[in-house]
């Protein structure tokens, strides 16, 4: 089976989260395109942190939205809001996008199913095993490269060289944004600013040079892979973004990543971040535990990743997709979503907002 | 020379290059598109040159020098490996 079809699903409610765009784009927009391009016409509920999301306002994207407190506002809270969204509007499905939500829906996969909501998503310890804290250790010991990685939660461990890593290295908060620490100075200068944004620890991560690659994957939890689709970068921005990419099919890329897959035995979506040497080595350098935000490129080559989870969450039996098509590529732009003051200021102020009054 | 991976590439008629495992992309001339194309189908150098200079008004000492330079040029792209 290489396509998924998504139009029987005409009555079933889809949350999905994440729809901010921009120079920092989340993965919850090009989710739903991937949903909408199966067929899907049923309603879409965008969960937002806040009122500022851009695909809130994107025509035929997001049926209704509902503003929601911020992860570390506690489980209880969370419900609190998720009963209410309940009692306006039923929900089938959620697929969470962000890095620092996914745990809070793993921890609470059980209170979601009482309430009829489907996830696809991995048991905890599994989740921990990708953490940025764990990556070096975990992987290296399975025979994976993976760049040497020093956890500080001390601006003195860098300060006096306590790392035994060379500069330049990269600098990284514990969910988000790295930086490349040319010298001490430099270092110091990121650790306090990712401290103040992201808290601690900070993760120092040796800079290996060559080409970026990643591969978006969904996993069904016994170590089987349901799609798989590699790109290279080919257009970075300042932040590291890849802002366009090209479909490969590499064998040493396709085999460091079944493997992988296949030591986490990972349930549901999941992108690996490598970097290729000039010894054309890979090195594992990254591990998110969603969607990535490009990937609507796996759709286009081939593979509707988003379209299969919604299927696999639903309990149905989805076969593994053919090999994609090397040579598609996507390059990413950005533009202005024209709205009124006043329905933001409704989704300010109520809460929730509802693009088409289904 | 061993042109295994120069099999893998994908050529369209504009001499766009197109490498599949490492997602470059290349440009190159009507003559490196005769040339490539020749690879591609597993062609030996003789038979290559051969061709082209039915094909092409130019001398035999000046087309083994080009294809020669040319070898080296995809050699240090790493689409083919050059023996000596």
């Amino acid at each position: 089976m290489s396509v998924i079809d998504l139009t029987s699903l005409n009555k079933t409610v889809i949350a999905v989260s994440g729809l901010n765009t921009g120079d920092n784009p989340q993965p919850g927009v090009p989710v739903i395109r991937c949903l909408r391009k199966a067929g899907f016409s049923g309603k879409i509920a965008g969960f937002v942190y806040d009122a500022m999301e851009s695909g809130i306002y994107t025509e035929g994207l997001v049926d209704v939205a509902y503003q929601f407190p911020y992860v570390n506002s506690g489980q209880e809270t969370f419900l609190q809001r998720l009963d209410y969204v309940l009692s306006k509007t039923k929900i089938d499905v959620i697929i969470p996008t962000l890095d620092a939500e996914i745990i809070s829906y793993i921890r609470l996969q059980q209170e979601l199913l009482n309430r009829g909501i489907r996830t696809y998503l991995p048991d905890e310890s599994t989740f921990n095993l990708r953490d940025k804290l764990k990556l070096y250790k975990y992987f290296t010991e399975h025979g994976i490269k993976v760049p040497k990685t020093a956890i500080l939660s001390d601006l003195a461990q860098i300060k006096e060289d306590k790392m035994d890593i060379d500069y330049p290295f990269f600098v990284k908060g514990r969910y988000y944004e790295a930086y490349k620490a040319n010298n001490k100075d430099e270092a110091q200068s990121r650790y306090t600013e990712l401290e103040h944004k992201w808290g601690l620890p900070i993760i120092a991560q040796e800079l290996i040079h060559g080409d970026e690659f990643n591969v978006v994957m969904l996993g069904r939890g016994d170590g089987s892979i349901v799609g798989m689709v590699p790109q290279r970068k080919l257009v970075i921005t300042e932040k590291g973004k890849g802002f366009g990419g090209v479909v490969v099919r590499n064998p040493a890329l396709d085999e460091i990543s079944r493997k992988v897959l296949a030591l986490l035995k990972w349930k549901g979506a999941l992108e690996l971040e490598l970097i290729k040497d000039s010894k054309n080595d890979f090195h594992l350098i990254e591990i998110n535990p969603r969607f990535p935000a490009w990937v609507r490129l796996a759709e286009g080559a081939g593979q509707n990743l988003p379209a299969a989870l919604v299927m696999l969450a639903l309990g149905q039996q989805v076969e593994s997709f053919p090999d994609c098509t090397p040579g598609t590529m996507f390059i990413r732009h950005s533009e202005d979503i024209i709205s009124n003051i006043s329905t933001m200021g409704l989704l300010s102020s109520s809460g929730e907002l509802n693009n088409k009054g289904k | 020379m061993n042109t295994n991976h120069i099999k893998e590439l994908a050529l369209n008629d504009n001499g766009f290059l197109f490498d599949p495992t490492t997602g470059y992309s290349y440009n190159t001339n009507e003559l490196g598109i005769v040339i490539l194309k020749q690879l591609i189908d597993g062609k030996t150098k003789d038979e290559i040159l051969s061709s082209i200079l039915d094909e092409y008004d130019v001398s035999f000492d000046n087309i083994n020098h080009d294809f020669d330079h040319y070898l080296l040029q995809l050699d240090a792209l790493n689409l083919l490996e050059v023996t000596i």
